[in-house]
């Protein structure tokens, strides 16, 4: 086990970190425009200046080869972490200033921003989990019933809500009309509210339609009838035969889709008005902040790596015919 | 990318200028009027919000409601006073929406709009400018000569102007301060609002000239600034006045933090700045807002009204008008289209329509055909209906354009008009070889994501078809793309806006040049340049605006550009903010602001 | 739970009663399931409604009447119309044929790419399934906007010819933009493969132990017939329900790209850009977003139903009960 988190974690992650930073550093620079493009054109002169000033105007390899450099890891302290996740303090790595927020690295506004999506994300996606696999459990022990058709059809209406409808919508009736919570904004306990439950029944949808699906094909095999036949009590039949059985699709898409809702929505925050990093995963291209850019994805690559990998193990241990390789 | 929440998207502002409006100068008294009536009812309007107009929506969320437990249906309960109803008197904190997170608030480093209103409130220039028309006042400076050839500026500054560290404000604040924003290693976006008027400038920018005091700004004394221009440039105090780019910095606190031609900006931190202006930086919380209270030791403190200022940065517009609904905003930065017309039916004491100095147009690439024939473009611009695009879709009362200078733009009003009738149209696009459109290949329309522009784009397409039966394309990019395109000129047709940095024609006028790199058309035109010229060299206003007329009208016979309106800066703000005048450039001064108990 | 694994129906046809193909038999039971039925001929309704009737309405899906406005639903205009004047419903049934052209196949690109690979990764194991999964990972993590700007500049010559190509031939005048909304299926499918294939690794990597599978081997089989006519009928039941997940995901994900400007071109809408302009007037055009959004759901329900009845009609042992 050991070996493989050792195998998985040094030879596995860090290529492939190195090839999504890699690839990311030059697409990005074949995309028009640039940081300082603006409605007004700046003069030439000015261009050339601002150019030299981020270093713009160096040869792309160069360009590459000293942002690598200030990325990598140079010192192990991560003690520091605990003085505002200074990733720099802590291991020396430095993420450069942004382009467009230039009074702020985007060290800074990883270490500000993260918390706030990690925030919202975990408890979204606690209450995605609570709801998902509880409606989807609930749907398939009564698999072709009216509790089936009803809780199915529950979940089909998160499916068919997007975001973008259900943010707005909860935000009228329960800020607007009943002054229940704040339309937007990131101050007190309560602004967390809407912004979890909207993401969190965005994700408990698919998390239901998978569960029941996977349920009902583990509920239908023999182990199941014989472990009945036995006497096994109906929760234990439950829980530990068929959950585990069945979750084997859930826990698969839980990697990529874990990743994505920890390291925050763009469409959530954006309604909600909240400062975390989800917001900036699209500001950033379309504003060009070529650093910002390359921080965003680092974080997120490092969530894809970490989630896949969790998942991978979790799937392992759920159906022991699942080996670690 | 993962699953659909992380992956969809809701309009964001991209241009903080994008959506402002106006009307024409007579608006001013008007908002005075209707300020007043709204004192004198301000719930009436709040008593139509559930009227039959509205029945249908009300039936929509009446489902809502009842499905959630307790329909509350009173009127007031949905639309309180933006302000609130507590009946203590309220500390006066002005809370504004302020579009995207800024980028910075170094004055020499920014370059925004939704900057400059943040630095407006921390720094002071020489000058400042008049809280309804933004004409010069007295700033730092407290008088200031000109020299009898127009090229000698000499700025008195006052005694009492102070940083916020006590320190005084002295000319050679300013000279340095100058010099930052000259040098090529800071490259300020906004240097060329320096070295354009300034003598030697230029060529210190440029590495020609080592010597910053060869460069026209001299400090004979602590309390004296001269400035030395190139040409006498009519326009420079308003300039002065209103534009970030000549405020003063305070070196000796940025050297504190870094190089002085260092962009970090740590010294812009809460706690590290220190400015000169009517108000000092008491937090900033990224995203969410920024902080301003009053400055004790600015000159003109007692006359300050406001405690303090918050800055909202809210990008969404329909999250600001909700903030603003449910009270927690005074004033917004913009207002969604699908708002307008409930607000001004029944919220019409806090709706405000002001008048924004910059035109929305659409540019022609000239060098690709069909539009290389300038009576193909004048029979485009002849057919487009903008008195209903006006009414109809960005409803803001925007003034229709037919010029390419904003009518009143310091007293000059374009004479030249696009006139002729739709048979003038036909009758041009026949002779440029298209009768009825027939032949005529399909033009390419692009415009940047954003519900008004492709709104208006659909409506111009139908009104070609329809009325010339020429074929248009739609298509649209994001923002930088957009750009991208404009600037490599990759574009048959696209969308555009120009809002003036100062008031003068000048601003309108002098993109079209040959040289100009904000043309972006390929159009050249010889006459239109060698006017340009002369008018930079004119000896009075009124030689120079004769000169605008004459170049106005042949912006209007060769339409390399095709105006469609005006724009107005459409917003909501509480009946309770007083001194809040409707200028031209949304600029509003803060230290003549107040809120009323 | 490794004793006793039934056969299966995809085995050898000897092994099914009465003589009937496995995918007759399937049929049948699908038929008898009401539910899935009713979800099947709904869909299929809906796409004679858009594709069929659609057309007769032009051109009133993009006939403005710019003083008229928004409306509510009237008898000159069943669905009222947008702020433009148009008719709503037949910009809807317009729409629909872009929403559904492009949620159906952009879906099974990714369903065929994403269970192909994920079958392989999850059969050959070892060192195949890390280097396909990592390169997954690293697809999954690469900035999707950034590669949809990318795909539109370099796409965009390319493009515009097969537009000139396509609208050149006899009976396709009209389908200019052809090239775009292909670009996009590319970029659709590009990303929503990758969760499917995780997806389809995982089950394939415990059939693949399971004793019929051994048996197959044992009878000599060769690893292709064995994945797809043993392993994979054996996840149809996950690939199906994910299948149906992807559908709207795939739709909404249109309305994003058309942000960027690689989706349908305006006038032309869709149902996601439709429900996302409904969004924004929720508070004072009910019917923007209503109908739309109404129209998107009876899909996505038949959708799932149908999914559902198929996979119960697909599951064998199910059917034993």
């Amino acid at each position: 086990m050991f070996r493989y988190l050792a195998r998985r974690l040094l030879l596995q992650a860090v290529p492939v970190l190195f090839v999504i930073i890699t690839l990311t550093f030059f697409l990005q620079r074949f995309a028009p425009g640039g940081p300082f493009t603006r409605e007004k054109a700046l003069p030439p002169e000015i261009q050339r200046n601002l150019d030299a000033y981020y270093h713009l105007d160096d040869p792309l390899w160069r360009q590459y080869r000293d942002y690598l450099w200030d990325l990598c890891p140079k010192t192990f302290h991560p003690l520091a972490l605990r003085n505002g996740f200074d990733l720099k303090a802590a291991f020396g790595i430095d993420l450069r200033p942004s382009f467009k927020y230039a009074n702020r690295t985007v060290n800074e506004i990883i270490a500000a921003e993260l918390p706030v999506s990690l925030t919202l994300g975990s408890l979204a996606l606690l209450v995605a989990l609570g709801f998902g696999l509880g409606a989807g459990a609930l749907a398939a022990l009564k698999h072709n019933t009216w509790t089936d058709r009803g809780v199915s059809a529950l979940a089909l209406t998160g499916l068919c809500v997007a975001t973008f409808v259900s943010g707005p919508l909860l935000a009228l009736v329960f800020a607007v009309h009943f002054h229940w919570f704040n339309a937007s904004g990131w101050y007190e306990t309560r602004d967390a509210v809407l912004p979890v439950l909207v993401l969190g029944i965005a994700y408990a949808a698919p998390i239901a339609r998978l569960t029941r699906g996977g349920m009902i094909e583990v509920l239908g095999q023999d182990f199941i009838r014989t472990a009945r036949a036995k006497g096994a009590s109906e929760s234990r039949v439950v829980f530990r035969h068929a959950l585990r059985g069945g979750l084997l699709s859930v826990v698969a898409w839980l990697g990529p889709a874990a990743a994505g809702i920890l390291t925050g929505s763009f469409v959530v925050e954006t309604i909600f008005q909240i400062p975390g990093l989800g917001r900036d995963f699209v500001i950033s291209v379309t504003n060009r902040d070529y650093t910002l850019v390359l921080g965003t994805v680092v974080v997120y690559g490092t969530f894809i790596v970490v989630c896949n990998f969790l998942a991978d193990v979790l799937q392992a241990w759920m159906n022991p015919k699942l080996t670690l390789e | 990318m993962v699953w659909c929440p992380s992956g969809h998207f809701k309009t964001h502002r991209l241009q903080p200028s994008e959506w402002p409006d106006k009307r024409a100068t007579k608006t001013v008294p008007q908002s005075f009027a209707r300020e007043r009536a709204a004192l004198a009812v301000p719930a009436f309007g709040c008593l139509r919000f559930a009227m039959f107009s509205r029945a249908f929506s009300v039936l929509f969320t009446a489902a809502l409601l009842t499905f959630t437990g307790c329909g509350k249906k009173d009127a007031s309960a949905t639309f309180p006073t933006p302000a609130g109803t507590a009946a203590a008197p309220r500390p006066q904190i002005l809370r504004l929406g302020n579009g995207a997170e800024p980028k910075g608030i170094d004055p020499q480093d920014i370059s925004g709009v939704t900057e400059g209103k943040i630095v407006m409130a921390l720094f002071e220039g020489l000058l400042t400018p008049d809280p309804h028309d933004l004409h010069p006042l007295p700033g730092v400076a407290e008088a200031w000569e000109i020299s009898p050839d127009g090229l000698t500026y000499t700025f008195h500054l006052r005694a009492n102007a102070k940083w916020a560290d006590g320190e005084p404000v002295t000319a050679q604040d300013f000279v340095e301060s100058y010099r930052r924003m000259l040098s090529p290693k800071f490259a300020s976006e906004y240097a060329y609002l320096l070295y354009n008027f300034v003598v030697g400038a230029k060529d210190y920018y440029d590495g020609r000239l080592a010597d910053f005091s060869k460069v026209g700004f001299a400090a004979p004394d602590a309390r004296t600034l001269r400035v030395t221009l190139l040409n006498s440039t009519p326009y420079l105090l308003n300039i002065i006045a209103c534009h970030q780019a000549w405020d003063v910095v305070p070196l000796k606190v940025i050297e504190r933090f870094g190089p002085p031609d260092s962009k970090n900006g740590a010294w812009t931190k809460p706690g590290n700045i220190v400015g000169n202006g009517p108000f000092i930086l008491k937090e900033w919380l990224p995203k969410q807002k920024i902080t301003v209270v009053r400055n004790p030791l600015y000159w003109d403190a007692a006359n300050v009204k406001l405690d303090a200022i918050e800055f909202h940065a809210i990008d969404d517009a329909t999250a600001e008008e909700q903030a603003f609904r449910t009270g927690r905003l005074d004033a917004t930065d913009t207002m969604p289209l699908s708002k307008i017309d409930t607000y001004r039916r029944d919220h019409a004491d806090t709706f405000r329509i002001e008048p924004y100095l910059g035109i929305y147009f659409y540019r022609c690439n000239v060098t690709k055909p069909p539009l290389t024939d300038k009576r193909v473009r004048r029979a485009l611009a002849l057919a487009i209906d903008r008195e209903s695009i006006v009414k109809n879709i960005t409803k803001g009362e925007q003034l229709p354009a037919y010029a390419v200078s904003y009518p009143g733009t310091a007293g000059y009003t374009p004479i030249a008009r696009l006139s002729g009738d739709l048979a003038e149209a036909k009758r041009l696009l026949a002779e440029a070889g298209y009768p009825e459109g027939k032949g005529c290949p399909p033009i390419e329309l692009l415009y940047n994501t954003s519900e008004a522009h492709k709104a208006i784009a659909e409506a111009i397409q139908q009104m070609w078809r329809e009325k010339l039966g020429v074929e248009v394309r739609l298509t649209n990019q994001e923002w930088a793309a957009y750009q991208d395109t404009q600037h490599t000129h990759n574009y048959q047709m696209m969308r555009a806006g120009w809002i003036a940095d100062y008031e003068d024609p000048h601003v309108f006028l002098e993109i079209w040049s040959s040289d100009n790199g904000n043309n972006d058309t390929l159009w050249v035109n010889a006459d239109y340049d060698r006017l340009l010229q002369s008018a930079l060299a004119a000896k009075t206003q009124d030689e120079r605006y004769g000169i605008y007329q004459k170049m106005d009208a042949i912006l209007v016979d060769e339409c390399p550009v095709i105006p469609i309106y005006y724009y107005t800066h459409v917003h909501a703000i509480s009946p309770k903010v007083k001194g809040w005048f409707p200028t031209r450039l949304d600029l509003h001064p803060y230290k003549y602001v107040w809120l009323e108990p | 739970m490794s004793d006793n694994q039934p056969s299966r129906s995809n085995s050898p046809p000897g092994a099914v009663a009465a003589g009937l193909s496995p995918w007759q038999d399937a049929w049948r039971r699908l038929c008898r399931n009401r539910l899935a039925l009713f979800g099947g001929i709904t869909l299929l309704a809906l796409v004679l409604l858009c594709y069929v009737l659609g057309p007769l309405f032009a051109p009133s899906w993009r006939e403005q009447s710019l003083s008229l406005g928004s409306t509510p639903p009237s008898a000159a205009h069943w669905l009222g119309t947008d702020p433009l004047g148009r008719d709503l419903l037949a910009r809807l049934l317009y729409g629909g044929r872009i929403s559904l052209l492009v949620g159906f196949v952009a879906s099974f690109v990714a369903l065929v790419i994403g269970v192909t690979y994920g079958a392989v990764a999850g059969w050959r194991g070892g060192r195949t399934d890390t280097l396909m999964m990592r390169a997954a990972d690293i697809l999954n993590a690469l900035p999707f906007t950034i590669i949809v700007i990318l795909l539109l500049v370099f796409l965009k010559v390319p493009m515009q010819h097969f537009d000139a190509w396509l609208t050149g031939l006899p009976g396709f005048g009209s389908w200019q933009g052809a090239g775009k909304v292909l670009v996009m299926f590319a970029a659709i499918g590009a990303v929503e493969w990758l969760t499917m294939a995780r997806i389809v690794r995982g089950h394939v990597m415990a059939i693949k132990k399971m004793e019929y599978i051994e048996a197959a081997r044992a009878l000599g089989y060769g690893p292709g017939r064995i994945l797809f006519r043993h392993v994979l009928p054996n996840a149809l039941g996950p690939i199906v329900v994910y299948a149906t997940l992807t559908v709207p995901a795939v739709m909404m994900l249109e309305a994003f790209l058309s942000f960027l400007g690689l989706g349908v071109d305006a006038p032309m809408s869709s149902w996601g850009t439709l429900i996302k302009d409904g969004a924004e007037h929720m508070e004072e055009c009910w019917w923007l977003l209503v109908f739309p959004g109404g129209i998107f759901s009876l899909t996505l329900f038949s959708l799932n139903f149908f999914g559902d009845g198929l996979r119960d009609a697909l599951d064998v042992r199910a059917a034993k009960d």
